[in-house]
């Protein structure tokens, strides 16, 4: 870990400026994934932005009957929140299906989006990785490979997002909310907040230097039977080898999204005109273009049973 | 003591404190930490500073560069040891690659520096600032591939009785199945970790270390000094399963910085490199050929295994179990040690027991099957009461068909059905699985000290160490009954080389050994009390603080009124283990839980029933086997070190990637000890117990996840990417 | 006065000649990616690493209810202020990266890795560490019951384990959901399966946890008899 100078930001607006503006300068919440990553010199900045006393901790409802919360809402009090759990089970029970009690008791909303890849290469200094270093090279690609991405990848890049709440989120159409060095605020889709890798992959999100999320929203409830379902071979304690988050209407129609599988939470919209049609279906769609590897070819069999089992499930 | 005969009656066969079931005596300090492990001893040396070490980027080759430069002259930094500055360094006994390398390279992680700072986060910032060119040459990393060139291991050539190949060609019923075991590793929660301090040409290690002498041994042979001149203290150790028999790279650089630093360095090692740095249990092909009579008795058993380790390595053995646990007039078991180019291989809970069982088990599940016999039946048949090597050579003890009878009984067997994939309950796929386990009892001597004062404390002293297995009790338990003293009449002192020298903690030999030197160290220590006593005629009793003799009752503590009373002695065996097999058996029962959608597989309930000679303190005794089931779990359900096969190191270095199992992945599980006490073994009839837990558990999971599914995989670990394609069709 | 370091490290960073970088080299590749800066995409350079003098910082802060004032290098995570500069080395250090939950401590009432925090995060707050719940001489009710049901072998996961039970009952009593509860509109009940996921952020490899569940679930049990007896809980 190298060096840096810390301080706690005063405002959103101030912590924003102040990141654009210090060299190496970077926001800490929970910190749990950011310290991580700097105990391997993963991470090295010059600056660290404590952004936990800014009073981001609060879910509050919204004019048009959805709930914005906070950049710095833990992730045990989002899964705890009684609205939450009753009208958008699909977020609580991803986020109780992540990581474990400790760290979900400091691990942030706004970190848990922009955490990075859990593959193992990655986090290792010695070896080529694109996306540590650009222009370095994949080792994953031809290595070990088990647990990386079978979709939206790249030539240079086969990593996945890790994070089990964006899933969820993405399944309920949040929106991201920022503030930006200048003090202007904006709303991203959280569709667009994480970009597939290219040949860029260590662009990994469609943020501005030193803007600060400040808030996710979710828009009013959709009702229906919402399940989040998590794969791995350890029964707790274990990142995803393939999980589902799915909305289920009593028509049968609904929404899908893929953790485990892709760069980013793994939606595509068009897939779930099928859902009636069954699993089968429902990801032919999701994964036509999947390009898997030998050690992980099986995640696109497992996803599709997977969604199956959830869907019946949501059938009841 | 020389133990040569069978023990007859003894002190300890009074049992009012050994084999009760007691809470462990250092219970207290674990629960409230405050028991010191070696890296916290801030109480021992002053002005400590931090050491951190920097492994090799490549597996194989020359380092062709190193600029320590920046190192040198950053923040707090004291010093920078690497193998120029480290003078000549010899290497123990025990190591196969180098603890500090230079030029030459080894194997991936092999310490290459070792930067000494004020604090640790300076050490680690500077350790980032050294610049290493690397010349990488290639190496060989995938044992499947180096299987064809593997040789015959030095001391190890194969055993072979009758004719295999022909009673197995014409044997009626036939398996030959080949089962692959990965590369596994230890994982115990304490990171290496050691503080050293020279005092003139005396160096003292505060280390984890679970084999004090054999330490104190490379230590001295390492660094080319006196082995008096070497104390190694290590009163507690985080968990060891043979990652701490050897002295590894934390001992030898925070010796070597504290000597360039001149005062007291510590170094722990960071958990990602303890994969690659420390030793590992080496993966194993293995191929198993059984020919069978119809009616289900074994003729014909043949167990070859490949396994690859450094340059001068050993191969696992995973063929020992073969050569005595079943019977079979015509046998055949060989080994073949590929050279690769990995991390050094070496010991770790149970090594050649665990992976071997992990297959012969299998093997035996799948011969019951084409015999279409209950696979305990099978093994009933063809149990044996002697070494099947050697007819004429008998068990000390065999209660192997027992342990299986009981065990049937308590978990229900006859419930099981024996066609794969026919219970389903819900979601879930059901089955049932057992093993049998074997593991020998290995005899070695072992020393003790033992001191009485004038308060009738006891207090006894010995280099053997407690890596969980709950030694400070049972120790205390031998001389509390030994002495006729209640057990908080005695204090006891392990883990350092200033104590007579012990058998250790390895190969669960350390119980029964470490336990039957302190029973001499007493018995001597009774000799002293009675001749201070002027008890000299009839051998006196002690009970409840007192001796007693000839109607004549004083209290122990008056031997010691003018002075402590010390007595030493060791326990030496004579030939008892030649003359009989000593070993100890388990019948393993795993209930599992197939996800019938994503072949995710849960455990539900776990059984070992065991026969493991006297059970000393049933609480730490049954742990062992609890502890030791869950990580058979593990390897039979997620442990692999993922190699990169072009790169040549484990991938998956760290304990988010290395998975072992958790609270959430281990049932309630059940453990019976059979009334068993074998005077072969030792004047305390017991044996070892700490890795008969792991041995075949593995196999009863794998059996298990067959018969709920119907899916046989043979490459560990079983995970649900090998039953996923055969599971049912999902609507 | 917090910041009395550098204002800005990398400027008056000393700079180091290029290092060599041979087809063969494999120097450590320290990334410095910036995940979240779509238009700077910089690349990192392998090299020069500057050499920055450390950040020292002043933290106050109570642990196990005596207040604490350190002065400290940024870097200095809450457990190694505990262990290095505390001397409290109940608290263990078994991964350094939140993969174990050895470093379990209660912080303002909520057990975390004290490994992924820093103490300067930790400004007026309040930390209960294994120490700070008994003493050999006086156990907490939770360190008595892994005694008397063996729920460790090697005491290394130990202190970890037991900050996390103590905040595990804590948190079932709280209401908090898990991944194994039925129903997320019900309160969770302190059963088998709910405390097995819940403190499966304590890795113990001497496998000691079917011990471990046997003491927590006689501690939940004493518990919930005080709470129908109208006594308070400790
Ligand atoms: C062993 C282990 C297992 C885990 N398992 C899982 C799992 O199964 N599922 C899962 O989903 N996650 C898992 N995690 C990841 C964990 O959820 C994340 O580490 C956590 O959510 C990150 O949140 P944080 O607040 O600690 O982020 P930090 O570490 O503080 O920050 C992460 C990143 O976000 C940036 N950032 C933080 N806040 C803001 C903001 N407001 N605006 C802009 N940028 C910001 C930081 O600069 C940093 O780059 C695991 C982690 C560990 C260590
Ligand atoms: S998959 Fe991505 S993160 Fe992993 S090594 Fe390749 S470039 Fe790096
Ligand atoms: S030391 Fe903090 S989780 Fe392992
Ligand atoms: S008691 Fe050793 S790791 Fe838990």
């Amino acid at each position: 870990m190298r060096p840096f100078t810390y301080e706690r930001a005063t405002s959103p607006a101030d912590a924003s400026a102040k990141a654009a503006s210090i060299p190496g300068a970077r926001f800490i919440a929970g910190g749990t994934n950011l310290l991580d990553l700097m105990k391997l010199q993963i991470e090295t900045p010059a600056h660290l932005i404590d952004v936990n006393g800014l009073g981001l901790d609060k879910i509050e409802e919204t004019p048009d009957g959805g709930l914005r919360v906070g950049a710095l809402v833990r992730n045990t009090d989002l899964a705890a929140d009684m609205r939450v759990r009753r009208h958008y089970a699909v977020l609580s029970r991803a986020l109780v299906a992540g990581a474990s009690g400790q760290l979900r008791n400091v691990a942030t909303t706004a970190g848990n989006l922009l955490q990075r890849t859990r593959c193992p290469y990655f986090y290792d200094p010695n070896q080529p990785c694109n996306k540590r270093q650009p222009g370095s090279g994949c080792s994953a690609i031809g290595g070990v490979s088990r647990q990386l991405g079978v979709v939206g990848t790249s030539e240079a890049c086969i990593a996945t997002h890790p994070s089990d709440m964006a899933v969820a989120m993405r399944v309920l159409d949040a929106t991201v909310e920022t503030v930006r060095p200048g003090g202007a605020t904006r709303a991203i889709p959280i569709a667009e907040l994480h970009r597939l890798p290219g040949d860029t992959p260590h662009v990994e999100t469609s943020l501005e230097r030193g803007e600060l999320i400040t808030a996710v929203t979710l828009p009013k409830p959709v009702g229906g039977a919402q399940l989040y379902h998590k794969v791995r071979d350890r029964a707790s304690y274990a990142f995803a080898l393939v999980s589902v988050a799915a909305i289920v209407q009593p028509d049968g129609t609904g929404r899908v999204a893929l953790g485990g599988v892709a760069p980013k939470p793994w939606r595509v919209e068009a897939a779930e005109a099928h859902m009636k049609q069954g699993a089968k279906a429902v990801t032919a769609g999701l994964l036509a273009d999947a390009r898997p590897t030998d050690d992980n070819r099986f995640k696109v069999r497992l996803a599709e049973r997977t969604l199956a089992a959830v869907l019946a499930e949501a059938r009841g | 003591m020389k133990f040569d005969t069978p023990a007859a009656a003894n002190p300890i066969d009074q049992l009012k404190v050994v084999g009760k079931a007691t809470d462990r005596i250092d219970g207290p300090l674990k629960t409230t930490g405050t028991a010191p492990y070696a890296y916290e001893r801030h109480d021992v040396v002053a002005n400590q500073a931090h050491g951190f070490i920097l492994g090799s980027a490549i597996a194989k080759g020359r380092i062709s560069r190193m600029d320590i430069a920046a190192a040198k002259v950053a923040p707090g930094v004291i010093a920078v040891v690497t193998a120029e500055n480290a003078g000549t360094l010899g290497k123990g006994k025990w190591n196969t690659a180098a603890l500090l390398g230079g030029p030459e390279i080894q194997h991936y992680h092999q310490a290459v520096a070792l930067v000494v700072a004020e604090t640790f986060e300076q050490a680690r910032d500077a350790a980032g600032l050294i610049k290493v060119d690397y010349q990488a040459e290639a190496g060989a990393y995938d044992l499947a591939a180096a299987r064809n060139g593997a040789t015959v291991a030095k001391g190890e050539p194969d055993s072979t009785v009758g004719d295999f190949n022909g009673a197995y060609t014409a044997a009626p019923v036939q398996l030959d199945a080949t089962y692959t075991t990965p590369d596994q590793g230890h994982a115990m929660m304490e990171p290496h970790a050691t503080i050293a301090a020279w005092n003139g040409d005396k160096l003292t290690l505060w280390t984890a270390n679970q084999m004090i002498n054999w330490g104190v041994k490379d230590v001295s042979q390492t660094l080319n000094i006196p082995e008096e001149n070497i104390r190694l203290i290590s009163p507690y150790i985080g968990g060891g399963f043979g990652g701490k028999l050897f002295v590894r790279s934390d001992a030898l650089m925070a010796a070597l910085g504290a000597k360039v630093a001149g005062r007291p360095v510590k170094v722990a090692l960071t958990r990602p490199l303890m994969f690659n740095n420390t030793t590992h249990r080496p993966a194993t092909i293995q191929r198993i050929r059984i020919g069978a009579t119809r009616e289900g008795r074994i003729t014909a058993i043949g167990h070859e295994s490949w396994s690859g380790d450094l340059p001068g390595g050993k191969p696992e053995t995973a063929v020992q179990q073969t050569r005595l646990l079943y019977a079979g007039a015509n046998r055949l078991t060989a080994m073949r040690l590929a050279v690769l180019d990995l991390p050094e291989g070496n010991a770790m809970r149970a090594p050649g027991e665990a992976p071997g069982l992990m297959a012969l088990e299998v093997a035996m599940d799948e011969m019951a099957e084409k015999l279409g016999m209950d696979p305990i039946q099978f093994r009933i048949l063809n149990d044996t009461q002697e070494d099947p090597e050697k007819p004429g050579r008998p068990y000390s003890q065999r209660q192997l068909t027992e342990c299986l009878r009981q065990g049937a009984e308590r978990f229900g067997w006859a419930k099981r059905d024996p066609k794969p994939a026919s219970v389903r309950e819900g979601r879930w796929l059901v089955g049932m699985g057992m093993a049998a386990g074997f593991r020998n009892n290995l005899v070695t001597k072992s020393a003790a000290r033992v001191r009485l004062d004038g308060q009738g404390m006891v207090t006894v002293e010995t280099d053997m160490t407690d890596i969980g297995t709950g030694t400070y009790t049972i120790i205390a338990q031998t001389a509390a009954e030994t002495m006729g003293v209640p057990l908080d009449k005695v204090a006891v002192r392990l883990g350092d080389s200033n104590f007579p020298v012990s058998c250790g903690s390895g190969g669960q030999w350390g119980a029964n050994n470490s336990t039957a030197g302190v029973y001499a160290a007493c018995m001597k220590l009774r000799q002293s009390v009675a001749r201070k006593l002027g008890f000299n005629a009839a051998e006196p009793h002690f009970a409840d603080g007192h001796v007693s003799s000839g109607g004549h009752t004083v209290p122990l503590a008056q031997a010691a009124k003018d002075g402590d009373l010390v007595a030493e002695d060791q326990i030496e065996y004579g030939d008892l283990d030649k003359k009989y097999q000593q070993s100890t058996f388990a019948g393993h029962f795993v209930e599992v839980a197939v996800d019938s959608a994503t072949g995710e597989i849960r455990l539900r309930r776990m059984l070992a029933v065991c026969a493991a000679g006297r059970i000393l303190n049933p609480k730490s005794a049954r742990s062992q086997v609890i502890g030791a089931m869950t990580m058979g779990a593990g390897a039979a359900l997620m442990e692999e070190l993922a190699v990169d096969k072009r790169r040549g190191f484990f991938v998956n270095h760290d304990l988010a990637g290395y998975e072992v199992p958790v609270h959430a992945d281990i049932p309630h599980q059940e453990v019976v000890f059979l009334d068993e006490v074998d005077p072969i073994s030792s004047p305390m009839k017991a044996k070892g117990v700490g890795e008969l837990g792991i041995c075949g558990v593995g196999a009863a999971v794998a059996n298990a996840v067959y018969n709920a599914t119907g899916v046989r995989v043979r490459d560990y670990p079983v995970t649900l990417d090998k039953v996923l394609d055969h599971l049912p069709e999902m609507t | 006065m917090r910041n009395h370091g550098n204002a800005d490290v990398s400027r008056r960073g000393l700079l180091l000649g290029a290092a060599a970088s041979a087809a063969l080299t494999a120097t450590p590749r320290h990334g410095q990616a910036m995940p979240a800066d779509a238009d700077v995409p910089s690349a990192p350079h392998p090299g020069p690493v500057p050499i920055m003098n450390p950040v020292m910082n002043r933290v106050s802060l109570t642990v196990n209810g005596a207040a604490q004032t350190l002065e400290m290098d940024t870097r200095t995570t809450l457990l190694d202020a505990l262990r290095e500069h505390l001397r409290l080395t109940g608290t263990k250090k078994g991964c350094d990266h939140g993969q174990c939950g050895a470093c379990t401590v209660i912080v303002d009432g909520r057990r975390i890795n004290s490994c992924l925090t820093l103490a300067v995060m930790h400004e007026g707050g309040s930390v209960t560490t294994v120490e700070g719940l008994g003493t050999p001489a006086k156990l907490h009710p939770m360190q008595a019951a892994f005694v008397k049901h063996d729920g460790y072998q090697c005491g290394y996961c130990t202190p970890g384990q037991i900050c996390s039970a103590v905040a595990v009952l804590d948190e079932i009593k709280a209401g908090i959901p898990s991944h194994v509860t039925a129903s997320l509109t019900d309160a969770p009940q302190a059963t088998n399966a709910e405390m097995r996921e819940r403190m499966s952020g304590n890795v113990c490899r001497c496998g000691a946890y079917s011990n471990i569940l046997e003491a927590m679930t006689e501690v939940a049990g004493q518990k919930m008899a005080d709470q129908q007896n109208g006594r308070d809980p400790a």
